[in-house]
């Protein structure tokens, strides 16, 4: 069956996007990226040294299976943002960006007001801007109305690893959006990344739990196989939930046959 | 109200006392308690602490690598001048004694900077003495403004400034500041500071603040362990570093606690601090500030530094040099103290790598337009 998703004019396979930061070295992040099956992981732009000849990250990443999508990671103002996406079109980085304004070193929150100004300048500017946000359904709907590729709304605080506990707010977002949702953030296990899929979210980010895990790799492929086993239940159409017990095997037809 | 008013050297002092009668059930609770308090940051500190050390360093590291990931941070310090107004006991620099005096040109800082990016360095702190002519505002306006043409990240440990200064600071690319009261212990710290600008306690230990409404983006504070009663100075840090988080939302907070080491001038610490006790005040400081980077220096021997790079350590310097201009022209001018860890950086790096760690030496890019127009 073709699901493919389509962000900015472009048409990826897997729902598993993979940041690439905290890794114990290039060469496990490299394995990871491979095992999650992922064709688009995050760099951050200030971990590049655009002035090298080589780079310790970029350099691991197979460009013709996946796409880089550079991150403003840094950034506390929508300026500040702007210019780090334009220095890293500059540098012969893809022109898409994900927007990351971040004014609280503490608990990484995206600042709504300057991310909406960065995206205004950055969709102006010719990139495919995908703006991390807090799950403000109203901030989501602006974004769409400024001409984002996606919205790319937090589960929980970066890192946290708690799962979906903007999960009331993401649904309204999912509800109501024209563009896909990428679920950022907090995702902690597999099952995590599977309930956002079911909840009907176009794709997920994860990092801090793949680059921290144990074994990396084997938890990015957990990953991958909890994002398509999301997908499908979301495709599938699930059950509805009762407050109480049906039996599996209905006992209508039965008592219709003894009254016969 | 600034942190010199807010701060009461009394609650410490309790605090402290409280902590004396802890034993391993409290050390439990503490370890629970979220966000940690003062007082359960004074009973990871005590010493039914130390004997519980296994249990917290092993949540500290977990907490480590939760924020941090497997990677390390690599920085070298870049001394810009020797020449200073102050007379402080301990210091190598103080007035008076009798070391090479040097305030490098600027030309003289592009050629040091560019032997650090040789060495692969792209995060320079630069760091000076105190001499209101020598080194004033201008001067490290131009030298930051040098610097960052070619490293990414440039912070500061200079002498405490007013707001515009920092403002200026800022404006010429400058990052961070970095900014230890040495000790908190009003009394002990008028007993080592002798002369010179230095000598004002309560305005130092608001600087920061100064800083972050400057506009910078890192503030980094400590304490100088080995003058005072260490685990003083390490409560006063844990007050100084949540009243900054409450006041100073904007700036990411860093801590270091650098140890005495032997200097020009012979200064023997009166309160020692052994190994143990600096990897209890890391593990510590970690669980009760898990976002905030903790710096280790070169002043650490090398396998120490490996040791406490797995429980808390997020920044390490490598490959330094104390004396200005000591990159090209080592042995021209004094040192501020005596090196540990010699290595090289990238042997500071293998060695890091061999533990399973990435070492960074890059993370961070120019913000400013005027930074990136000196760089192209």
């Amino acid at each position: 069956m073709n699901d493919q998703l389509l962000i900015g004019g472009r048409a990826f396979e897997s729902r598993l996007i993979v940041g690439t930061g905290k890794f114990a070295s290039a060469e496990i992040m490299a394995e990871a990226l491979e095992a999650s099956g992922a064709e688009m992981a995050t760099v951050a732009l200030r971990r590049v040294d655009l002035s090298a000849p080589h780079n310790p990250i970029t350099d691991f990443i197979d460009r013709t299976k996946v796409l880089i999508l550079p991150n403003t990671s840094g950034a506390a103002t929508a300026d500040e943002a702007v210019r780090l996406a334009r220095l890293a079109r500059t540098a012969g980085l893809p022109a898409w960006i994900k927007v990351e304004v971040i004014p609280d070193p503490r608990y990484l929150m995206p600042d709504p007001i300057e991310t909406l100004r960065a995206c205004e300048m950055l969709v102006a500017d010719g990139f495919v801007v995908l703006p991390y946000i807090h799950a403000d359904p109203v901030l989501a709907k602006r974004l769409e109305e400024v001409g984002v590729a996606a919205v790319m709304p937090l589960a929980a605080p970066i890192g946290s690893g708690r799962g979906l506990r903007m999960r009331d707010a993401i649904q309204i977002i999912i509800e109501q959006a024209t563009v896909p949702i990428v679920v950022d953030a907090g995702l902690g296990v597999p099952s995590h990344a599977a309930a956002a899929m079911e909840m009907g979210a176009d794709a997920v980010l994860v990092n801090t739990a793949i680059a921290t895990a144990g074994d990396p790799p084997a938890m990015a492929r957990a990953f991958a196989l909890g994002v398509s086993a999301g997908r499908m239940a979301y495709l599938a159409g699930r059950a509805p939930e009762r407050a109480h017990a049906r039996a599996s095997s209905p006992l209508s037809g039965l008592l219709a046959s003894t009254a016969r | 109200m600034t942190f010199s008013e807010s701060f009461q050297s009394g609650a410490i002092r309790s605090a402290i006392a409280r902590a004396d009668s802890a034993d391993a059930n409290s050390v439990r609770a503490s370890l629970a308690t979220a966000p940690i308090t003062l007082d359960s940051f004074a009973t990871l500190l005590s010493a039914a602490g130390r004997e519980a050390f296994a249990d917290i360093a092993g949540r500290a590291r977990q907490a480590t690598v939760e924020r941090f990931g497997r990677t390390m941070q690599l920085y070298a310090p870049l001394y810009l001048s020797n020449e200073c107004v102050c007379t402080c006991t301990y210091c190598g620099f103080s007035q008076g004694l009798d070391i090479r005096r040097k305030t490098l040109r600027l030309d003289e800082v592009a050629k040091e900077t560019d032997v650090l990016a040789r060495r692969g360095i792209r995060n320079v702190l630069l760091v000076s003495a105190e001499h209101p002519k020598r080194v004033g505002v201008e001067y490290v306006a131009a030298c930051i403004r040098q610097t960052k043409a070619t490293m990414p990240y440039v912070a500061l440990e200079i002498a405490a400034a007013e707001e515009p200064d920092y403002r200026a600071y800022a404006d010429a690319g400058c990052d961070g500041v970095v900014l230890y009261q040495e000790t908190y212990d009003e009394d002990v710290y008028a007993a080592h500071h002798l002369g010179g600008p230095k000598k004002r306690y309560a305005w130092r230990m608001d600087a920061l603040e100064r800083a972050s409404k400057a506009g910078m983006r890192h503030l980094g504070i400590g304490a100088l362990l080995g003058l005072a009663d260490w685990r003083f100075d390490a409560l006063a840090l844990f007050a100084h570093a949540r009243f900054l988080e409450r006041h100073c939302w904007r700036s990411q907070i860093n801590v270091s606690f650098p140890r005495i080491n032997s200097a020009e001038g012979g200064y023997v610490p009166s309160h020692p601090v052994d190994d143990a006790a600096l990897a209890q005040l890391v593990c510590a400081f970690r669980l009760a500030f898990p976002s905030a980077g903790i710096f280790l220096s070169t002043r650490e021997p090398a396998v120490l530094r490996g040791r406490l790079s797995t429980l808390g350590v997020t920044h390490m310097s490598a490959g330094s040099s104390t004396e200005p201009g000591g990159y090209e022209h080592p042995g021209d001018a004094g040192g501020q103290f005596d090196l540990e860890d010699m290595r090289a950086p990238q042997e500071v790096a293998n060695a890091l790598r061999a533990a399973g760690y990435d070492p960074v030496f890059k993370d961070w890019e120019s913000m400013t337009e005027t930074a990136a127009v000196s760089r192209a």
